[in-house]
């Protein structure tokens, strides 16, 4: 059936389609489908996003009618020294979880791709986290950190002798308690990106290596990694986004407290989420979120041109 | 399935039809009319109010009521995005300290006078009733209310020879001390008493061991922050004293204060009336409960609380008689007296409470004879006030901030936010 049969309205209708060239008939029809997709974007994602930054400049509390109030909400974040720590958390989960991710995923991917025993095992063994829920991890951590009698990483230490820790009770370890966590569920996805990016290096460049006779290190060195490069680059984009967004664990981790004591864990976005749904300050929560947006945008931005291929 | 072809204009007509039908819908099925009651989950609240509204069902036919709940986590959230959407319920329940946001917000409307006459309200029930009162008219009514006592596990305070739950503050230190049990390094295996700040213990904190202190947490209009004193420093030294001098708890044992007595490793727990159907499943041990402790000088003091019922601001018309009757009668005597049966809770009218039985019940005994002298506490942001408290705690434990700055710091983040409110 081609689209004309359908337009079996008005011959004048017809006479213009048919003038079309082919190449403009597939660009109109290519338009006609995405029409859908962008339209549901335009709505579902690019006009609230939109609405935040107008919401942002405003006073609204939900209950009341929102009033203009330029950039006070913005004078009172960088006022706010609750604003500093939680900016400082976020990039602290930022700023080690990221590279230790990407460091031990793309370790475990290289030796994985070189073992053949029980190699889908270990590999489903390895996703298993990614495909579980978040809330339902955090709770089984959060028993794992317990204090004594009923923690079994404390436990556990107890048992080598040591003195027991506070983990999510302390202000120092809470936060890397909760890092740990993060990077465990992730980890899973990120190896089996890394190994379809290691799969789709062509043998042959390896081959022509070894018989220059050139070393593991300079093999690793020379060809993998720069021809990972493009793996790379989007696990490190997709697992900085993940960080900045972290959400879930901290929540459910030291929901007693939420954002660990002295808001010692609290990320950016939970405290958007405490302003706009326990405080019910909408406006400031929105400016919160331009925030947050703006970072996320820079920080892929640099990402992306850090590693640009040149 | 048959397909009926419609014209366009035919379409046009019925969906006009239909408009009218659903806008006239209300007075045209007079008969008939569905109001909706919110509440949060919780299992035996939920199941009380079904047995309640069963009963008013068949006491007023062509009134439906459907009760709806949602996760007392986002409750309060819920109430006020449905007001925002113009979807509010009819009858909601909500807690004391959320009145100020409701009426703020609009989210309620005053009692009718005819139904709910002021008068009756306050010779009938409990004078903490008062709270729901703004501007010389009520706003809502409670089925029951809460107070506060001391959970004892009786198989611990046998092991550890002690014959009866502690009568003062000091006594609680020594019974603490003699059921908490530390393994070889030193950690808390056993607590003498439960503490949880998240929870009970800021009100323990605030309301009650302020006041046994000989202080107040705040002014008498609620507007000013008081507890910055000698008696909320005392309160808060006491407090503290039991993890950081005696050891007999610790913030975080267990996850939570209710956990850890659950499960049969606290012997003591500062808790309220709404905890007695959960530890009602218990079946390791046998509980008691008794008052909470006085202090050296025999001074006393609770906080009671409680979940009140309002009606909807965007009812009218037949939807608020309904409104009206519905909660006139989960008011009644009768509701209060099945609301305590089934969730434990103590009916907030006096001579319902009052009675021989109840005041010689040895569980709720204790939590009825706090009514005649707790304190309710005026809150604008409870989340927000909790958690200063919390915060103000976990300074002076993990931070080794004296308790006297702590106290202070505290006191002036939460002035701050009482300042903010009344000048709104």
């Amino acid at each position: 059936m081609t689209p004309s049969d359908h337009s079996g309205g008005g011959t004048g209708s017809l006479r213009l389609w048919d003038r079309l060239s082919v190449t403009t008939k597939q660009i109109v029809w290519a338009w006609l489908f995405l029409a859908v997709p962008i339209l549901f974007f335009g709505v579902v994602r690019f006009y609230p996003t939109l609405q935040a930054f107008w919401l942002s400049l405003t006073d609204w509390d939900l209950l009341n009618e929102a009033n203009f109030i330029g950039l006070d909400n913005y004078r009172k974040m960088l006022a706010d020294p609750l604003f500093w720590q939680v900016f400082r958390n976020t990039f602290a989960y930022l700023l080690i979880g990221t590279p230790i991710s990407i460091a031990i995923s793309f370790v475990i991917a290289y030796y994985l791709d070189r073992v053949r025993f029980l190699h889908g095992a270990i590999r489903a063994l390895y996703f298993l986290p990614f495909l579980t829920t978040a809330a339902a991890m955090a709770w089984v951590w959060r028993l794992f950190y317990q204090p004594p009698p009923i923690g079994i990483i404390n436990g556990f230490i107890g048992m080598l002798g040591f003195e027991a820790q506070p983990f999510l009770r302390s202000t120092e370890q809470a936060l890397p308690a909760i890092m740990v966590t993060a990077i465990w569920a992730g980890l899973g996805f990120q190896i089996i990106i890394f190994l379809a990016g290691l799969r789709a290096i062509p043998t042959t460049y390896y081959e022509a290596a070894r018989v220059d006779g050139l070393g593991e290190f300079t093999i690793l060195h020379r060809i993998t990694l720069p021809l990972l490069k493009p793996t790379t680059v989007f696990l490190v984009v997709f697992s900085s986004i993940g960080f900045l967004r972290i959400f879930d664990q901290v929540y459910n981790m030291t929901s007693n407290d939420p954002g660990g004591p002295l808001n010692s864990t609290k990320p950016l976005v939970l405290m958007i989420y405490q302003t706009a749904f326990s405080s019910y300050q909408m406006g400031y929560a929105a400016a919160q979120t331009v925030v947050l947006f703006t970072i996320l945008l820079v920080i892929t931005m640099i990402q992306l041109w850090i590693l640009r291929s040149r | 399935m048959t397909r009926i072809a419609l014209t366009g204009r035919a379409r046009l007509r019925l969906a006009a039809a239909l408009a009218c039908a659903t806008a006239l819908g209300p007075t045209l099925a007079s008969a008939d009319v569905e109001i909706e009651y919110w509440q949060y989950v919780f299992d035996a609240r939920v199941k009380a109010m079904d047995t309640l509204i069963d009963a008013f069902e068949a006491e007023n036919p062509g009134i439906t009521v459907k009760q709806v709940t949602f996760p007392y986590a986002d409750y309060q959230t819920r109430v006020v995005a449905a007001h925002a959407a113009g979807k509010g319920p009819d009858v909601v329940q909500l807690f004391y300290g959320w009145i100020d946001n409701f009426v703020d917000g609009g989210i309620l409307q005053p009692l009718p006078g005819d139904a709910f006459p002021a008068s009756a309200i306050e010779a009938e029930f409990f004078p903490i009733v008062g709270a729901m009162k703004r501007n010389e008219q009520y706003y809502a009514l409670p089925t029951a209310v809460r107070t506060m006592a001391l959970f004892y596990n009786k198989k611990l305070f046998a092991e550890a020879g002690v014959a009866e739950p502690p009568k003062t503050l000091d006594e609680l230190v020594e019974v603490a001390k003699k059921t908490a049990r530390h393994d070889n390094g030193g950690n808390l295996v056993q607590a003498g008493i439960a503490l949880d700040i998240a929870r009970q213990d800021h009100h323990w904190w605030r309301t009650i061991l302020t006041a046994q202190y000989g202080g107040a947490p705040y002014s008498d209009d609620g507007t000013t922050v008081t507890y910055d004193s000698e008696a909320g420093l005392k309160a808060l030294d006491y407090y503290l004293a039991l993890q950081t001098q005696h050891k007999v708890g610790k913030e975080g044992f267990m996850d939570e204060g209710q956990a850890a007595f659950r499960a049969g490793l606290a012997a003591m727990v500062v808790d309220g009336t709404f905890r007695l159907a959960s530890y009602g499943t218990i079946g390791s041990f046998e509980w008691g409960v008794a008052e909470l402790p006085a202090a050296a000088d025999g001074t006393r003091a609770n906080y009671a609380s409680y979940f009140a019922n309002g009606i909807g601001a965007s009812a009218s018309g037949e939807e608020l008689e309904a409104a009206k009757k519905f909660l006139a009668y989960i008011s009644s005597p009768a509701a209060m007296e099945l609301w305590q049966k089934e969730v434990g809770e103590l009916p907030a009218r006096k001579d319902v409470a009052m009675t021989e039985a109840n005041l010689a019940d040895p569980v709720f005994g204790p939590f009825i004879r706090a009514l005649d002298y707790s304190q309710t506490t005026r809150f604008v942001d409870e989340a927000a006030q909790r958690q200063i408290a919390i915060d103000m705690v976990n300074r002076a434990l993990l931070q080794g901030q004296s308790p006297a700055d702590s106290v202070a710091e505290a006191a002036k983040a939460e002035q701050a936010l009482l300042d903010r409110h009344f000048a709104k």
